[in-house]
């Protein structure tokens, strides 16, 4: 039980990640259909800029609420402006003609992203600074919690629970729910469809941009490889709650991420993928609309 | 000068002419009826005065100013409103979230888009009965009046109609246009294609018939009721049936 429940606390951190990085999925995939390959990736983008200013350009010396919340706004807006770049130069040629070639492009980005980072940055792995946060932590009956998942599972939460309130309750977020519907009615209500598009991609940069932060500060170390499986899993996730779907990519996220923690903790580490990919394969044939899929054309 | 005026206008789908040469006007209080059969580009030249395409040639000019080539999203910030063809309303929306999005050219102004749903709630009280009811689960009546309302919003100086009659019974179907006349009647000017002639000759102020891509007919609605082709065509496929 106390295993259990160490395990529990595990995934539900990472799992917030993976949320995150489906949200962009999902966001994305509503309004035009794309799976936008370098999701992870721009994740991975997110944690070499926290990096960057954290470590090469010393914020971490900074008053610790500074430091944290310069590393997460500054990677958020510069991978939301790579996303746009992206969209603007990769996508937006292709939008109107064909989806598969939209899709070999983002699979292109995915590796366009990993490569500028390796020029940049070498092939090495480069660290966070490791008590950038207080490591110690409390106790929740016999179960040991850390400030970092705490505060990592809370910044998640606090940036889902903005997402949702914004796509909900904005002029905007309407627009952004009416458009996973229909192009052209949007159009004939004023609505500046490519306007929203780009809305769409800063957010689910930011989102990931967020996620690859977490993840520095998670796991300390960082490398230009990461982004590739987390962006699987995270997609895995986004499938599973149903792609094009909130709240399903956000729970799917926290599913796969209690996954991922119950198999490395009862079978092993080495066995994360297997079951991961066994579930997006399962999900694909049994219910390709995923948990809380509807019809394809009405979701978001 | 017409507010509206539409000049030898030639649409293409890939290598095909939907449109060969189609000119017609809108004035503001009046009711243009556009009557023709399925295919004859009724639909067509309403999404080309929207933007939706791209005219080969001709002109479309509003308010003396050309808007060929503009964003759909442009024309209609700059007063032309389109009800499409089988209501297109936000099916996964509230009826309150259709209509907030009828006003999304004035968004920011919270005040103007009340004022406005106060009117539209004034014109179609079944609407404010339903206002936080997701627009799927209206009947087809009241999806046809939210898109009507929703096209109202953003208080347009042409609102063009694309069969709005369609799937309703004639009741409702003439309270739906009765309504149109109102709409009119306060200044808009209206272009209104329908299936339904009788009825759309009968509130209309000027008709145009449209067959394969052209203008054939245009005149007073009243004339054109009168007009033996229009009768033959468009109005008398009953009488025609049953005596022959």
């Amino acid at each position: 039980m106390h295993a259990f429940l160490e395990y529990t606390i595990t995934g539900l951190t990472v799992g917030s990640f993976y949320a995150l990085v489906a949200l962009g999925y999902t966001i994305v995939y509503g309004i035009i259909r794309l799976i936008n390959f370098a999701q992870g990736d721009l994740s991975m983008v997110g944690a070499f800029l926290g990096w960057t200013l954290l470590v090469s350009l010393g914020f971490e010396h900074l008053p610790i609420y500074l430091a944290v919340v310069a590393a997460f706004v500054i990677p958020m807006l510069g991978t939301a402006v790579i996303n746009l770049g992206i969209l603007q130069f990769a996508y937006k040629p292709l939008l109107r003609r064909s989806l598969l070639a939209i899709l070999i492009t983002a699979l292109g980005m995915s590796l366009l992203l990993q490569n500028t980072v390796l020029l940049l940055y070498g092939p090495s792995i480069d660290a966070y600074p490791p008590n950038l946060l207080p490591t110690t932590g409390f106790y929740v009956g016999p179960v040991h919690v850390t400030y970092v998942q705490t505060a990592l599972v809370a910044v998640s939460l606090l940036l889902m629970g903005g997402l949702v309130l914004f796509v909900q309750r904005t002029t905007i977020g309407t627009a952004m729910r009416a458009l996973a519907q229909d192009h052209d009615a949007a159009r004939l209500m004023g609505i500046n469809v490519d306007a929203i598009i780009r809305v769409a991609f800063v957010l689910g940069a930011m989102l990931a941009a967020a996620s690859g932060v977490m993840l520095g500060i998670y796991y300390i170390q960082i490398q230009f490889t990461f982004g590739f499986l987390l962006g699987l899993r995270a997609f895995t996730a986004a499938v599973l709650g149903g792609i094009g779907n909130i709240p399903g990519a956000m729970a799917g996220g926290f599913l796969i991420g209690l996954l991922e923690a119950y198999t490395t903790g009862y079978i092993s580490g080495k066995w994360e993928d297997v079951v991961v990919f066994a579930v997006l394969i399962g999900v694909l044939v049994v219910k390709p609309t995923g948990l809380f899929g509807e019809r394809v054309a009405e979701r978001m | 000068m017409a507010l509206l005026e539409v000049r030898d206008l030639h649409v293409f789908y890939g290598n095909i002419e939907a449109l060969k040469g189609i000119s017609l006007d809108a004035e503001p209080g009046q009711i243009m009826a556009i009557l023709g059969g399925n295919g004859a580009g009724k639909s067509t030249t309403l999404r080309t005065i929207s933007g939706l395409l791209r005219p080969r040639s001709g002109t479309i000019s509003f308010e003396g100013r050309s808007i060929v080539g503009l964003e759909a999203h442009v024309i209609v910030g700059m007063g032309l409103s389109q009800v499409p063809e089988g209501r297109r309303i936000f099916n996964i929306l509230t009826v309150e979230e259709n209509l907030n999005l009828g006003g999304y050219i004035v968004r920011s102004h919270r005040d103007l888009i009340r004022a406005r749903k106060a009117e539209v709630f004034k014109l179609f009280p079944r609407l404010a009965e339903r206002r936080a009811q997701l627009a799927g689960t209206l009947s087809g009546g009241e999806q046809q009046m939210l898109a009507i309302g929703r096209a109202l919003m953003s208080e347009p100086k042409v609102l063009m109609l694309d069969e709005p009659s369609l799937g309703l019974s004639p009741i409702l179907s003439r309270s739906v246009l009765k309504t149109v006349r109102e709409v009119a009647n306060r200044g808009t000017a209206v272009l209104l294609v329908e299936q339904n002639a009788r009825q759309a000759l009968a509130i209309a102020d000027r008709a145009c018939v449209i067959e394969t891509g052209s203008v054939v007919l245009e005149g007073d609605a009243a004339t054109l009721a009168k007009d033996e082709r229009v009768q033959k065509a468009y109005l008398g496929g009953f009488e025609a049936v049953a005596s022959g």
